[in-house]
Parts: structure tokens; C-alpha cells; sequence
């Protein structure tokens, strides 16, 4: 019987043979992760487990991302556990402010998560390393704890939907439209506990960048994982960053599914996402007349190279709408350089925009534009839930780079087509 | 382990964000966190509830984040245990790795009020709403689940296997 992408690599990482779908696995970890938030409690639990040392101190990423640079005493004192734990611990891959980023965007591009990986992060965004063809899944501080000491965690083998796109994206059309749409189809607990593997000919022609934005939103339909089989394109991206060997796996044509879902693309809209959960999504012509305060360009989800690019080609020569905020925060310092190098910052910084160094910040409502009661932002991060950027009165829409940059000239929720 | 708490009744998909909001999560002590537990649902929740009360919730409770933090500010707070129509796979093994007894049914949601009464017996796997004077049996978690739970929760788990691997020498 055929087997999925999924299955494939958990087989290849695990001393069990014939394991059914449901059955619990241990398995083999081949990079795990923490950042300010979730490790100072994964510390602590390994420095009670006994064990004298972590299980490969070239295997593990501690990346302070989200209230770095540290934003208040508190945050600094997390910040604090993970630099003196790395430096007792000898981590190798601790990213300190200046290198870091963040860490969904950094690790794919610092070569350290690869094809055929079983990753697992202690942050609900890992799934964005799916991408890559790798199964990658999110957990909590316990779990992580326990990966650092053992290298190896116990997870159910998961049931795999299958998402096929054919058709070609119209213009203003991105991957993060592609996954709003699909939340909005499926909802919320529309994949809970299961994979979202995504293929067919709009994928295919999909950039690296925009792959990474559509596994990075799995979780908001519950998902265990986002996943795409590894291709030419996964090749051009890796080959010069891969830090070790690497394997691409493919589903079998007779692998089963749970289910199969197929859209047409040609017929998507730019989509936003309205308050309070990423399943309440519209095609741009249904929206109306919504102002906005701030509009926020970045994040694990849309902080990446293209997403930048894409922004200040529609912000080039315009101004950001008098009273709007617009903050645009590179996903990397990498990224930030690229964005110098091709003179993005300048067209973003005469536009009145805000440029930051990476962080998480506002995503999270951590600092870096937090909102006020009653205020209402525009965001191209993952998540609008009560409270998520600031004020439990305050409002997300969520949305791609083009219709964030498109609505910061506007001053309300745009379609690029309005302003180029 | 028997539990018995005064209910509160949640709607679907209530997020981690809303359970601990993440402008909290500068810190990870436990006293803390539990002052902000279901803060933006509620600013007055915390004053509201009672130590021992059961939380009986729709779909996709704790859906989200990762933060363990929502897990622990519930269990510090003082709810003693989450029976939800279904939970965010993160927070299910969340849950489970804190010891934070969590259940999965529909039934009860759909036959249970704002303020019944419930016993929960995790040995013997029933549930009763006093209230109402119904029981209603639970699905046994797996295997390797409960071993995790009878060890004491997963870090109990970590070291047992760190001496049994050796890995303390």
C-alpha cells in the first residue's frame, strides 16, 4: 500500500516498521527549537531531568525572537536563560540580537531545517518548515525539554488531507491568499490533528517564499503540519544553504488520504481575514469601507524577501495615508540587508514608513505597534484573535503584503489595483 | 483521582491568546500568569471562579499558540480539569504533559449548563453531572498516554529514561 510524503519520514525516523495511521510513534528528531518565550521553561526541565548533558548540542536552535530586542526587565531575564544555557550547553546554533531572526524565517534560510527532516519546534508556527518537504510540528516547553535531553519525541501518525490548486493565480494573488481561502473553506478545526499536504500546478509555480507562508498558517486550521514535496525550487533554495545531507521524499499515487480537496485558483481574490479568527475570510470586493490605524508587514508568516519586494513595489513613489501607521519588520538581518542592498528600505522609509529590526513585536502584541482600545489594523500576520495585537477591543484584519501596503496609502482596506 | 467542580460553559474555539494573553508571557511563573488566566474573555474571571471549577468547552479549545503557559495558568488559577467536543493538538499534549486532566465529548457539552455541578473520577473514567444526576463513561486515553500520566506527566517520564539510558553518568 502506498504511503504519503508524511509517513515516509516518520518510517525513515523511527524503529518501528508497519505502523498504521493513529498509532503513537517514537521518533527521531533532527533539529529541535525554542525561543524566549517557550524555552526558559524547557531549560529548567532539563536541568531537573538529570542527564549531563543535551542530546546534540548542534541539533538544537535557541532563538530569542519575540520580545527581543528585549523589550522590558522581564523579557530580558528570559533572553538571559537561553544566552548563559547556550554558552554552559555549548549550543552552536544560539542567535544572538543581530544575528537573529526570526525563527521561522531564519532557519529554513540559515540551511539548518532541510528536506526529509522531522523537525519540531516549541512554537505553534514550525509547521512553516514544511515547506521544504520536511514533517515539521509544534510543541510545547515540556515537550521540548524532553527532545533536548533525549532527541526524540512520541507523536500519533496523523491523517493527511491532500489540498490540490490548478488553475494560475491572477495578479495581487499570493500563497497567503491561497491558505486564507483554505481556512475559510475548512475552518479553524477544519484539519485539527491532521497534515495539510498542498499541491497541483499553482503550487508548483509558487515561489520558495510563498510556500513557506501557506505550511507557516497550517496550525490556524488545527493542522499537525503543513507539507510540499520537495521540487526544483526546494533545490535552487537549498543547495547553498543545506548544512547537512538532506532527502526528498514524494508521496505514492496510491498513498491514502483522508480526504481530497481540489480549488480552482483562477477564481481567488486577494483575501482578508476579519475579526477574530483567520477563517473569517473575504475576496477584497466583498470588504466595504473598513479605515484602519496601522498596518503591519511582516512576521513568520510575510516577512521574507518576496513579501517585501512585492509591498514596496506598490508603495514606490507613494506616501502612507496621513494617521496611519505603517511598520514594515524583515523576517531576518539577512532579509534586512537584501531589502538595503535593493534600495526596499528607502522606498519604504520616504513612504513614512516605520523599517524595524526582526522581532516578532506586534504579531503578538508584544511591543513594536501595539494598538489601543477601539483601534483597528490591517496585518500580514497569522493570527486576529481578541487582544492578539494590543487592546481585547482592538481589531486584526489579516492579509497579504500587497493589500497591507495597498491599504496603508488608502487608509482603508484596499485592493492593490486601486493605487498602482 | 476524583474531581468535583462548580461548571463554566465556553463557546468554540477558544484561543490561547485569550486563555493567557501573550503580553504576559515576558515570564514564565506560574502565581503570575494565573492572575491574567481568561483576562480579555473576562477582566473580572479570575475573581469570579472558584479553585476546584471544571471548564466544559466546544470545539478546538486552545486552539493557537504553543505557550504551555495556557495550560498552566488554567491549572494555577485552579481549574481542575477541561472537557471540550475537541482541544488544539498542542494544547492536548500540553494539558497532558502539565498533568492538567482533560477529556474529549460532545455529549456533555450539549446536556451540561453555566453553573452544574460535576464529579470526575479519571480512575475508573466517569463523569457525573450531579447537577442533573447523569454519568457518562469517557473513552480510555492510549496506552502510552496513560503511562506518561501514571508516571506523573512527561518530565517524570524524561527521568526515569535519563537513568535508564544512562545519560546522568
Amino acid at each position: 500500500m502506498g504511503r504519503t510524503i508524511v509517513e515516509k519520514i516518520l518510517a525513515a525516523h523511527t524503529d518501528r516498521k508497519n505502523f498504521k495511521v493513529g498509532e503513537i510513534l517514537n521518533v527521531r528528531v533532527d533539529f529541535v527549537f525554542g525561543n524566549d518565550v517557550t524555552a526558559p521553561l524547557a531549560i529548567k526541565d532539563f536541568q531537573n531531568s538529570g542527564a549531563k548533558h543535551v542530546f546534540d548540542s548542534d541539533r538544537i536552535g535557541l532563538i530569542p525572537d519575540h520580545f527581543t530586542p528585549n523589550k522590558d526587565i522581564k523579557s530580558a531575564e528570559q533572553c538571559k536563560i537561553l544566552r548563559d544555557f547556550s554558552r554552559v550547553e555549548k549550543i552552536k546554533h544560539y542567535f544572538e540580537v543581530g544575528k537573529m531572526g526570526i525563527e521561522h524565517a531564519l532557519l529554513p534560510e540559515q540551511g539548518l531545517v532541510l528536506p526529509g527532516d522531522v523537525v519540531v519546534g516549541a512554537d505553534s508556527h514550525t509547521p512553516t518548515s514544511g515547506a521544504l518537504g520536511a514533517f515539521a510540528t509544534g510543541v510545547g516547553s515540556t515537550d521540548l525539554g524532553a527532545i533536548i535531553t533525549l532527541g526524540e519525541m512520541w507523536l500519533k501518525v496523523p491523517e493527511t488531507i491532500k489540498f490540490i490548486y490548478r488553475g494560475k493565480l491572477d495578479k495581487w494573488v499570493s500563497g497567503k491568499d491561497l491558505i486564507l481561502y483554505t481556512i475559510g473553506k475548512i475552518g479553524v478545526d477544519g484539519a485539527t490533528y491532521k497534515v495539510m499536504e498542498f499541491c497541483g500546478e499553482a503550487i508548483e509555480n509558487l515561489s520558495m517564499d510563498n510556500r513557506f507562508t501557506m505550511c507557516n498558517m497550517a496550525i490556524e486550521a488545527g493542522a499537525k503540519s503543513g507539507i510540499i514535496e520537495p521540487d526544483k525550487i526546494t533545490l535552487d533554495y537549498i543547495k547553498n544553504r543545506a548544512k547537512r545531507p538532506y532527502k526528498f521524499y514524494q508521496s505514492d499515487s496510491d498513498a491514502i488520504y483522508e480526504k481530497i480537496i481540489e480549488y480552482d485558483v483562477s477564481e481567488i481574490e486577494p483575501q482578508v481575514a476579519f475579526p477574530h479568527l483567520p477563517e473569517n475570510g473575504r475576496g477584497i470586493s466583498q470588504v466595504g469601507e473598513i479605515k484602519i490605524d496601522q498596518a503591519v508587514i511582516g512576521s513568520c508568516t510575510n516577512g521574507r524577501i518576496d513579501d517585501l519586494r512585492v509591498a514596496a513595489k506598490i508603495l514606490q513613489g507613494k506616501r502612507v495615508y496621513p494617521g496611519v501607521r505603517l511598520i514594515v519588520i524583515p523576517g531576518t538581518q539577512d532579509i534586512y540587508l537584501q531589502a538595503v542592498r535593493e534600495g526596499l528600505v528607502e522606498i519604504f522609509i520616504s513612504a513614512g514608513a516605520a523599517f524595524s529590526t526582526p522581532t516578532c513585536g506586534p504579531c503578538i502584541g508584544g511591543h513594536m505597534g501595539v494598538l489601543a482600545e477601539g483601534e483597528r489594523a490591517i496585518s500580514t500576520t497569522n493570527r486576529n484573535f481578541v487582544g492578539r495585537m494590543g487592546h481585547p477591543k482592538s481589531e486584526v484584519y489579516l492579509s497579504s503584503p500587497a493589500v497591507a501596503a495597498a491599504s496603508a496609502i488608502v487608509g482603508k482596506i484596499a485592493n492593490p489595483e486601486e493605487v498602482i | 483521582m476524583k474531581l468535583k467542580g462548580k461548571v463554566w460553559k465556553f463557546k468554540d474555539n477558544i484561543d490561547t491568546d485569550v486563555i493567557i494573553p501573550a503580553r504576559y508571557l515576558n515570564t514564565s511563573d506560574p502565581g503570575e500568569l494565573a492572575l491574567h488566566c481568561m483576562e480579555d474573555y473576562d477582566s473580572e474571571f479570575i475573581k469570579k471562579m472558584e479553585r476546584g471549577d471544571i471548564f466544559v468547552a466546544g470545539n478546538n479549545f486552545g486552539c493557537g499558540s504553543s505557550r504551555e503557559h495556557a495550560p498552566i495558568a488554567l491549572k494555577e488559577a485552579g481549574v481542575s480539569c477541561i472537557i471540550a467536543k475537541s482541544f488544539g493538538r498542542i494544547f492536548f499534549r500540553n494539558a497532558i504533559n502539565i498533568g492538567l486532566p482533560i477529556f474529549e465529548s460532545s455529549e456533555i457539552f450539549n446536556e451540561t449548563n453555566q453553573g452544574d455541578e460535576i464529579e470526575v473520577n479519571t480512575d475508573s473514567g466517569s463523569i457525573t453531572n450531579v447537577t442533573r444526576g447523569k454519568v457518562y463513561k469517557i473513552n480510555p486515553l492510549p496506552e502510552f498516554i496513560q503511562n506518561i500520566i501514571s508516571l506523573g506527566g512527561l518530565k517524570e517520564y524524561v527521568k526515569k529514561e535519563v537513568k535508564r539510558r544512562k545519560l546522568n553518568v
